[in-house]
């Protein structure tokens, strides 16, 4: 399930980078390599593990889905860490300090 | 058990093959671009990078929400019986370096695409004074 949470959100990261490129403000070309990274990792242990053990090629269940929200939240956290860390509008910078 | 450690391996080299090597080279060449098509191999490299450590990054949490990566040493729990090492390493050799190879294939295939678009894309001739036609 997992597989297929990641391929999507991978899948919808790329589309609205799309819609916006070739500008990449927010970063959300990082944010579709993540994803994708994380996609064609999975595609090979699932396609290994379903030729070398057989049985279902996709786990569809609770645990599963609920580790798919798991690693979209993680993708997304690492994404956001970055975009205030390089704080593309300034904002973090105009705070006041008072 | 461990296969996203072979990805890590092959993350940390192109890493620091990136920012320590190539970087440093184009930088000394004047941020020039290769072949033309605009993209330098820093840029490449990055693409690289980014998909294997987004994929071992979640891949880390998959391995640590099934129980097979802990917080404590020896970190894999397959390190603990001795029994468990044989498959671990076993796994790593074959899934983990299918996974290594076929990220590697894959973004290699998006470096080609971009090549040939890039190449077959018409030349923009800058007038100095009317701007790029």
């Amino acid at each position: 399930m997992w597989l297929i949470m990641t391929a999507l959100a991978a899948v919808i990261t790329t589309a609205i980078w799309y819609v916006k490129a070739p500008e990449d403000k927010y970063k959300l070309g990082l944010l579709s390599w993540l994803f994708w990274g994380a996609t064609l990792m999975w595609l090979v242990d699932h396609v290994m593990a379903y030729l070398t053990e057989g049985g279902e090629f996709l786990e569809i269940n609770l645990d599963a889905t609920l580790l798919g929200l798991s690693v979209i939240m993680v993708a997304l956290l690492a994404w956001v860490i970055v975009l205030l860390i390089s704080d593309p509008k300034g904002v973090i910078k105009k705070v006041p300090k008072s | 058990m461990a296969c996203f450690l072979v990805p890590m391996g092959e993350a940390i080299v192109t890493t620091i093959v990136q920012k320590v090597v190539v970087e440093k080279k184009e930088k000394k060449a004047g941020g020039e671009k290769t072949n033309n098509t605009g993209v330098t191999w820093s840029r490449r490299l990055g693409w690289l990078n980014k998909l294997l450590w987004g994929g071992v990054i979640l891949l880390a949490l998959e391995h640590i929400w099934h129980g097979e990566v802990v917080p404590w040493p020896p970190f894999l729990t397959a390190m603990e019986n001795p029994a468990d090492v044989a498959p671990m390493l076993h796994e790593m050799m074959t899934i983990g370096i299918a996974m290594a190879i076929f990220v590697t294939i894959v973004w290699a295939i998006i470096v080609l695409v971009v090549e040939l678009k890039t190449r077959a894309a018409p030349e923009v001739k800058v007038n100095p004074v009317g701007g790029g036609k």
